[in-house]
């Protein structure tokens, strides 16, 4: 299985050099690498529905019990299907959508890096790499999201996806966390058998709101569900496969995955079934309101998500079935309709059903495969969507505690659905041709078989239920851990749950002919959404940009002085904390120095104190230099010949640079007028800095050395390391992990450093707007991104913009 | 610093401190020396190179720039760690091979690594100080 998510992220990375091959032929081909995973878990099905789970582990990071483990079980290999089977129609119906567009490869690429991170996804037995899954699709999906991002909108869109699902994905990082450590393990596998104990733990509550977090925002349940319409920025291919039938179902598995292990608590019920039933509610309305195909398909996807929260939140056996049995209806039927809204808008240039009508006679094949997938969405027999619908009332109705109010949520909810894809269907492909801004024509081959399939698999389903038994037991045994067998068939017997489905087409209906009184009356509620939970987003996003900005301007002031003062008396502040902390005085040590190394101590000390002295800034500079090779001897002297010739050669590499620095420096003035007060005060830093580190070194070596560890690495140097020279062979071979951490360090920071100190020139000396041919020289290739990423506020410091480049 | 003595000794010095920065990197490994002093003094000797002809000169004599020895650098000490990987052993387990009475590893692989890492950055650092943003001739 690691195969399958590694062969989507290969047929990823080779998407956009196939394109470059084959060009606008590049989707069909790599359909048929999902295709061809399909067929692979649809051969494992066999052994799946039979009672078997595939397991298959490889050690990813086994120091943190982190490991790459697969699970195969119903429900993993319902979704694998679905990812798979959909994910190749989708790359071959986007091959026809978007012939001629230049990007598509990297479309091709991203969508395939998305299906791969959601195959590990639904895989995943370990927490931790489900998470980086996770993570994979909320990324990918706001690459897919920005696809267009020559346009504002589209953009903006892109980011709140990724922010509002990104923030939730920290809760569930959290949440997974102490999940872990409440079970003791990351393997959902070894968490399953432990439920009673986790739902009884006390940190059982903080743990189920962090996860429960994460599934909402990814689901786009209320009140986060305004991120997904605004995602319909995405070309349709995109929003048909994310937004409807995989990513936003991410967190619908995850409760799914999580409900054997901490559903069925009061906690759970009553803080998931509300939301469900309020996202539900809330889809419903708002699809009515909107007039563009894909919208209104994006409203209702809300109004599916919040009946399968619903339905896993109630958590009990009829309503797990129904949850997996609506699950897949919902799948097959609104990635058909959004694949036909695609086609559409490819076809006549619109999606605003106002201005569509009668395309039945031009596009024959696209109204069959709508007519087919509406009716699913509508819940009529004999296709798939009744007897979801069915399934679903039942539960409903066999929840105690809410028996009248839930069935009626269910029953507006439904109908409004029945509605909107009455608007879809009839609107757009019956009634009176009208005229549409390309002349309206059947979409390409490659266009109809992505719908088709769905379509057709949904009335097949339908009139054979049996076919999607074995599948459909398999995925709900695997919620409910044991065994069972759901009972589909289009002929349940009279009893509530058909009259409510009669009654929910003729309330459908009924809102169907009312429609667009019923939109002129939600569109006087305009104001009200205005300030709905999106503008909470806009407010917490504005306030964070506005907190950063008193953040910089606080902290980075540009004055030096500032800057230091702040580091040595942080410094002074700790480490006389922890000596008072821990009670340490400092002690005298026994006096045992030689007199060499008096006299070097006198002379860096003496040094120090010339410095501020000195009337010009290279005398300074020279004393600051006497003081530091002071310091090195002082080293040789005690032993460490490496640190005395580091600290030589730094310290002249330094005065070098100080020389250098100067040359920019305004004149300097050893009269410059400097107040008693500021002398004052960093002389008092000054005395602060050395009286509290000269307490420090003291007490640190009034404690006996423990050798311990230096013994063990001077013994391991030579037979180990082959060098005699221990503080080498730590460097780069004991610790060489350090080391490369430090060197890239290094270079990162002369990166930055070198492209400050040329860009504060570029501003100073050019201010205009004309290039400055030094700034687009071979050298400064690594200064151009550190400078074009700045915050504008950061550049009003200077004296002028910097130049274009 | 346009002075005949400081251009005249700097001519011997150079070579000789570069030669000098090669030798405490090789022999880092069993007395005091390695990368991080072997690129401090060949750093220096590139700086005092610079400051007695000038940073276009000091280019001129590097043949490539500072970034590429930082991106240079930084590689060879990841692909010494590499090396192990391929065989299956953690990241950064060292190899060594005595080859006509010397001991090579990738260790030394590594040092040299950090050696160029200090000279780029050090260079890096010095060299935009002492540029103008005067157009420069390219001198790559």
């Amino acid at each position: 299985m690691l195969y399958a998510v590694l062969a989507l992220f290969g047929a990823a990375f080779a998407a956009p050099f196939l394109y470059r091959r084959l060009g606008d032929r590049a989707g069909a081909v790599l359909a048929l690498v999902p295709a061809a995973l399909f067929v692979y878990f649809a051969g494992r099905a066999g052994t799946v529905t039979g009672g078997e789970t595939v397991r298959q582990s490889w050690a990813w990071v086994p120091s943190f019990d982190v490991s790459l483990a697969f699970t195969l079980d119903g429900l993993s290999l319902l979704f694998a299907l679905l990812i798979t089977g959909l994910g190749a129609l989708i790359l071959l119906y986007a091959s026809g959508y978007l012939a001629g567009d230049d990007h598509q490869g990297r479309l091709y690429g991203f969508l395939l890096g998305f299906a791969g991170a959601m195959l590990g996804l639904v895989l995943s037995d370990n927490l931790i790499a489900l998470f980086v899954f996770w993570e994979l699709t909320s990324f990918t999906s706001y690459l897919l999201i920005g696809y267009k991002h020559g346009y504002e909108d589209s953009r903006a869109s892109a980011l709140q996806a990724l922010l509002v699902t990104g923030a939730g994905g920290l809760a569930l990082l959290a949440g997974l966390l102490l999940l872990g450590a409440m079970g003791g393990t990351f393997s959902l596998t070894e968490l399953a058998p432990q439920a009673e104990a986790l739902t009884a733990h006390p940190l059982y509550a903080a743990a189920f709101v962090l996860l429960a977090l994460g599934a909402i925002t990814k689901s786009a349940q209320v009140p986060f569900h305004f991120w997904l319409p605004n995602a319909m920025a995405a070309p349709t291919p995109v929003s048909a496969f994310l937004h409807s039938a995989t990513m936003v179902k991410a967190g619908v598995y995850l409760l799914a995955r999580l409900d054997p292990i901490l559903g069925g608590t009061t906690l759970w019920v009553w803080t998931l079934a509300p939301i469900g039933a309020a996202t539900m509610l809330t889809g419903a309305v708002l699809a009515l309101r909107r007039t563009d195909l894909k919208k209104i398909l994006a409203y209702s996807t809300i109004t599916a998500l919040g009946t399968l929260v619903l339905l896993l939140g109630l958590s009990f056996e009829e309503s797990v079935k129904a949850a997996v049995v609506f699950l897949l209806v919902h799948a097959l039927y609104k990635a058909a309709l959004f694949m036909l809204a695609g086609s559409v808008d490819h076809e006549t240039g619109t999606r605003d059903v106002t201005k569509l009508g009668g395309l039945r006679d031009k596009m024959p094949w696209t109204s069959a495969a709508a007519i087919l997938a509406g009716l699913s969405m509508a819940g009529l027999p004999p296709l798939f969507g009744f007897i979801g619908k069915e399934l679903a009332y039942k539960a409903k109705l066999g929840f105690d505690a809410a028996d009248i109010v839930l069935p009626g949520i269910a029953l507006l909810a439904n109908a409004l659905t029945a509605t909107a894809a009455a608007i879809v269907v009839i609107r757009t492909f019956f009634g009176a041709p009208t005229e549409t801004p390309k002349p309206a024509h059947e979409a390409p081959w490659s266009m109809r078989i992505g719908p088709l399939v769905p379509a057709l698999t949904g009335l097949m389903l339908g009139i054979v239920p049996a076919l999607s038994a074995p599948l459909v037991d398999a995925a709900a045994g695997a919620i409910l851990g044991k065994p069972v067998d759901v009972k589909l068939t289009l002929w349940y017997g009279l009893g509530p749950a058909l009259y409510l489905s009669i009654a929910t087409v003729a309330l459908g209906i009924g809102t169907y002919l009312a429609w667009d009184r019923v939109r002129g009356f939600l569109a006087n509620a305009d104001g009200l959404m205005a300030r709905g939970p999106e503008a909470g987003y806009r407010a917490a996003l504005a306030g964070m940009v506005a907190f950063a900005g008193w953040s910089s301007r606080t902290l980075q002031h540009g004055r030096l002085t500032g800057y230091i003062a702040t580091v040595l008396l942080t410094a002074v502040g700790l480490v006389i904390a922890a000596l008072v902390r821990h009670a340490a005085a400092p002690v005298l040590p026994a006096w045992d120095a030689p007199l060499e190394a008096v006299a070097l101590a006198v002379l860096v000390a003496a040094a120090a104190i010339a410095v501020p002295l000195a009337k010009t800034r290279l005398a300074a500079v020279a004393i600051l230099g006497a003081s530091g090779f002071g310091l090195a001897l002082l080293f040789l002297l005690a032993g460490a010949p490496d640190l005395a010739m580091t600290q030589l050669l730094v310290e002249t590499l330094i005065v070098l640079v100080i020389v250098l620095v100067m040359r920019s420096l305004p004149a300097f003035s050893a009269s410059a007028p400097e107040s008693a007060a500021r002398k004052a005060r960093d002389a008092g830093i000054a005395v602060a800095v050395g009286a509290t580190f000269t307490a420090l070194a003291l007490v640190v070596i009034a404690v006996p050395l423990d050798r311990t560890l230096a013994d063990a690495l001077a013994a391991a140097s030579v037979p180990e390391g082959f060098g005699r020279n221990v503080v080498n062979v730590i460097l780069v071979d004991f610790r060489a992990l350090d080391t490369l951490g430090e060197i890239t360090v290094l270079a990162i920071a002369a990166l930055g450093a070198a492209a400050l100190v040329r860009r504060q020139r570029a501003s100073s000396e050019t201010p205009s707007d004309v290039p400055d041919p030094a700034r687009l020289g071979t050298e400064a290739e690594g200064a151009e991104a550190p400078g074009e990423t700045s915050e504008p506020h950061v550049s009003e410091r200077h004296v002028s913009e910097p130049a274009a480049s | 610093m346009n002075t005949l003595i400081l251009r005249t000794a700097t001519r011997f010095l150079t070579p000789l401190l570069i030669l000098f920065s090669l030798f405490l990197l090789w022999r880092g490994h069993n007395e005091p020396g390695g990368g991080f002093i072997g690129g401090l003094v060949a750093a220096g000797a590139f700086a005092l190179y610079g400051l007695a002809f000038g940073p276009a000169e000091m280019r001129r004599l590097l043949r490539v720039a500072p970034e590429a020895l930082l991106g240079v650098g930084l590689a060879l000490a990841v692909l010494s760690g590499v090396a192990a990987l391929v065989v299956g052993l953690p990241f950064m387990t060292a190899f060594w091979a005595t080859v006509g009475g010397a001991k090579l590893g990738t260790p030394l692989v590594f040092d040299v690594g950090v050696y160029l890492v200090v000279i780029g950055f050090t260079l890096l650092f010095l060299l935009a100080l002492e540029d103008d943003s005067t157009p420069r001739p390219s001198t790559r």
